[in-house]
């Protein structure tokens, strides 16, 4: 109070100024265009960097994927209608991929689809345990809150690069177990061993951001209601059941559609982690992508923006589903 | 007060008239990549080049190679490359290739001292366009610890033999790797240049009678299968090519003594005599034998010019320099690479080191050029070689998993080259 008692002559000019400034400038055009259009100018900032890095980027995706040929530049490009979409869904058996044109995109699209499941879950119920047991009046509760929330803080190459040091054949998670009479293991060599451990290594370095998120959503949960149900003789069980997941259930539909966004945009962490391996036992879709559009010699752009395509209308669907399901769930 | 307002004045003319002055410098930029100390010599040659030329800054924006690979292609077919770049995709990237002839005071000293490597930079039906010169000749070969057989006790194969084969060096690295305790017995570099030369020696012949590349043949399959099943058995490093995207080596493992026998290539030599030097006995070792050959693949890096500089004439200068026999002379020899220049080969280089293990090295190297074999010319002078090599590198990682069986790899090598191809038109 006393600091903004001291700021104020400071600042009031420098308010004053900026308000005449603002002024000056919206008053006409608000005579202009009519105050009901305003919310439109002030949007428009928004609307242009909306327009100019996210739609016009989708809509060449969209042109590109309806085209062939090498060449970087849309008016080189033969225009080839479905011929990508084709060459993705041609399958034998479509549980097979090795039966499939496209074996990688399809082997990418079962990783993602089990990476997803396994992550998105493990994400949702560490993070709601651990929200859990940091509301309560723990010692030291401060300090494990930053500790959750610090593996997000580090960037996801640092993460994969200190656990590919924990988890390769000399490391540190084999020594530990040596140490206690086991025999080391090649942790990433062993598909389902790197599937675990790329699922473990990534709900490990996101848990801390949900964790908070549901923290707050705990948070909100007015006392009473626990004052209420324990006159009424409800256990802990019950108030959980009763009180904290009903009122938690919006905020763990929010954590649910961010979590599986996340998951199934992961990239970076896995490409350095396993590289997609061993072979391509943990190459997700995204990977496929980046290696059909940009990592290869003869760079298939093409077949690149159609995949990303496939990703991008899949994941718009699971999300409006799960935003459906969300408010069926809120109304109920 | 005057004093301030004529010393304002003069700072204010002083500052405008930078502009004018930067006007006349040419900037040119180098996009490059390293294996060892080679920007570093870069640098001085430049710095030197630049004193007497003082009208040419050049800078060189060093990247890690994978960005030559990924990001320098679109950064070219998207028109804003750098001016010049050190490239290994040498006949991948001949359509951005700056035709240097117009401006090369002497283009016969070109054609006589490069004129062999040349062609790999040029596309197909080109015969006369001078894009660059070839920073080092690379041959692909094995590496030894000689130390770790004399402690185990095992004969060093080639010391018994001019004609060793796989199975040999297999066999003598798994009981000195058995003996010792030690992780690793063999390793190769991650990529499918490294494995092409083994393939060749096994029979492969890479291009069918159309000229059209193909892996359809036994002297593949040969290699391929023995190869997987290294992988499987323990011979090989088991990690390395399974758990790694794109190109990997075993450089490390070499130094730390983890490893016996690490096929990779002369560009090493470099990085091993600083790491190594002479902690243990490491040797390069003739390229192993078999129905096809004792070949491994040449190579190497070149720099180029790049055709959407805005200064063609200075980059033809700066080249002319680069190249020169002394200028490219001192570059090979403190760099220790291999020139890919007649003059040079003819004379001779002496290279900038005391230790003998590395020039022992160099000189196996050298004497490698004379057992290639002409498929190995002939594909690494494909211009879309690396379509080849990489198709070879992933489906074969995916046999060694289990994901496909050998023949279904082979099969998916020959179709996502051909798929290539055919998107290439």
């Amino acid at each position: 109070m006393r600091l903004l008692s001291i700021l104020d002559p400071l600042t009031r000019p420098i308010l004053l100024l900026l308000v005449t400034v603002v002024d000056r400038v919206l008053t006409p055009i608000q005579r202009r265009i009519g105050i009901d259009k305003m919310g439109y100018f002030f949007v428009l900032p928004n609307l242009l960097i909306f327009g100019i890095f996210v739609l016009f980027p989708m809509l060449l995706n969209f042109y590109y994927a309806m085209t062939g040929g090498t060449k970087l530049f849309p008016e080189d490009r033969p225009f080839i209608g479905l011929g990508n979409f084709d060459n993705l869904f041609d399958c034998g058996d479509f549980l097979s991929p090795n039966s499939c044109q496209e074996d990688l995109f399809w082997r990418g699209i079962f990783n993602t689809i089990q990476f997803v499941i396994f992550q998105v879950s493990g994400i949702v119920l560490f993070s709601l345990i651990t929200a859990l047991v940091l509301n309560r009046k723990i010692v030291a509760r401060g300090f494990f809150r930053s500790v959750f929330f610090y593996p997000v803080l580090l960037s996801p190459v640092v993460v994969a690069l200190i656990w590919k040091w924990v988890l390769q054949h000399e490391g540190v998670l084999n020594a530990i177990v040596e140490i206690f009479g086991g025999e080391s293991t090649r942790w990433l060599l062993d598909p389902n061993w790197a599937l675990f451990w790329v699922v473990f290594v990534s709900v490990w370095a996101l848990m801390g951001f949900y964790t908070l998120i549901l923290l707050a959503g705990l948070q909100s949960i007015p006392p009473e209601l626990y004052e209420a149900s324990s006159i009424d003789g409800a256990n802990n069980w019950q108030d959980f059941r009763f009180v904290t997941m009903p009122l938690l259930m919006p905020t763990m539909f929010v954590v649910l559609v961010l979590a599986l966004i996340r998951a199934v945009q992961m990239f970076d962490q896995i490409y350095v982690l396993t590289g997609g391996g061993p072979g391509t036992r943990t190459q997700l879709l995204v990977q496929y992508i980046y290696t059909t559009g940009f990592a290869s010699q003869i760079q298939l752009f093409g077949l690149s923006a159609a995949a990303s395509m496939v990703l991008g209308i899949t994941l718009l669907i699971l999300t409006l589903l799960q935003l459906r399901l969300g408010n069926q769930s809120s109304l109920a | 007060m005057r004093k301030i307002l004529a010393l304002l004045v003069i700072l204010t003319l002083l500052i405008s008239a930078l502009p004018g002055l930067s006007q006349d410098m040419v900037e040119l930029r180098i996009r490059w990549y390293n294996d060892g100390n080679e920007g570093e010599v870069l640098r001085d040659l430049l710095d030197r080049y630049e004193m007497e030329n003082p009208g040419i800054s050049i800078e060189i924006d060093t990247v890690p190679y994978s960005a030559i690979l990924e990001n320098l292609p679109l950064d070219l077919a998207a028109g804003e490359g750098p001016d010049m770049a050190r490239v290994t995709d040498l006949g991948g990237l001949a359509e951005y290739y700056l035709d240097m002839t117009p401006y090369l005071s002497d283009p016969a000293y070109w054609e006589d001292n490069f004129g062999p490597f040349l062609n790999w930079k040029r596309l197909p039906g080109d015969m006369s366009s001078i894009p660059g010169f070839m920073t080092q000749l690379t041959i692909t070969g094995p590496f030894i610890n000689r130390t770790l057989f004399e402690q185990a006790g095992v004969d060093v194969p080639s010391d018994m033999s001019d004609q060793v084969t796989w199975d040999e060096w297999a066999a003598a690295s798994v009981a000195v790797a058995e003996a010792l305790e030690i992780p690793y017995p063999m390793a190769m570099d991650r990529s499918g240049h490294r494995f092409a030369g083994p393939a060749i020696s096994s029979g492969a012949m890479y291009f069918d009678d159309m000229g059209h590349p193909t892996v359809m043949d036994e002297g593949f399959r040969d290699m391929a299968e023995r190869f997987v099943n290294w992988h499987l058995d323990g011979t090989m490093h088991p990690e390395m090519w399974p758990l790694s995207e794109g190109y990997a080596g075993a450089n490390e493992e070499f130094a730390n003594a983890e490893l016996v026998f690490y096929m990779s290539g002369s560009w090493q030599v470099g990085q091993f005599s600083e790491q190594i030097g002479d902690a243990f006995d490491w040797q390069t070792v003739p390229n192993p034998c078999g129905p096809g050959g004792c070949t491994g693949m040449p190579g190497g890096a070149a720099l180029v010019g790049i055709a959407s500089t805005e200064h063609p004439e200075e980059v033809a200068a700066v080249m002319e320099y680069l190249a020169s026999q002394e200028v490219l002379g001192e570059f090979a020899a403190r760099t220790l690479f291999i020139p890919a220049h007649a003059g040079l080969s003819a004379s001779g280089v002496d290279f900038d080191t005391d230790l003998q293990l590395a020039k022992d090295s160099l000189g196996v190297f050298v004497g490698q050029v004379g057992t290639l074999e002409q498929t190995a010319f002939d594909l690494q002078a494909y211009g879309n070689n690396r379509t080849v090599f990489n198709a070879s590198r992933d489906r074969l990682t995916q046999a060694m998993v289990g994901e496909l069986t050998l023949d279904e790899a082979i099969a998916r090598i020959q179709d996502d080259i051909d798929t290539a191809l055919a998107e290439q038109g």
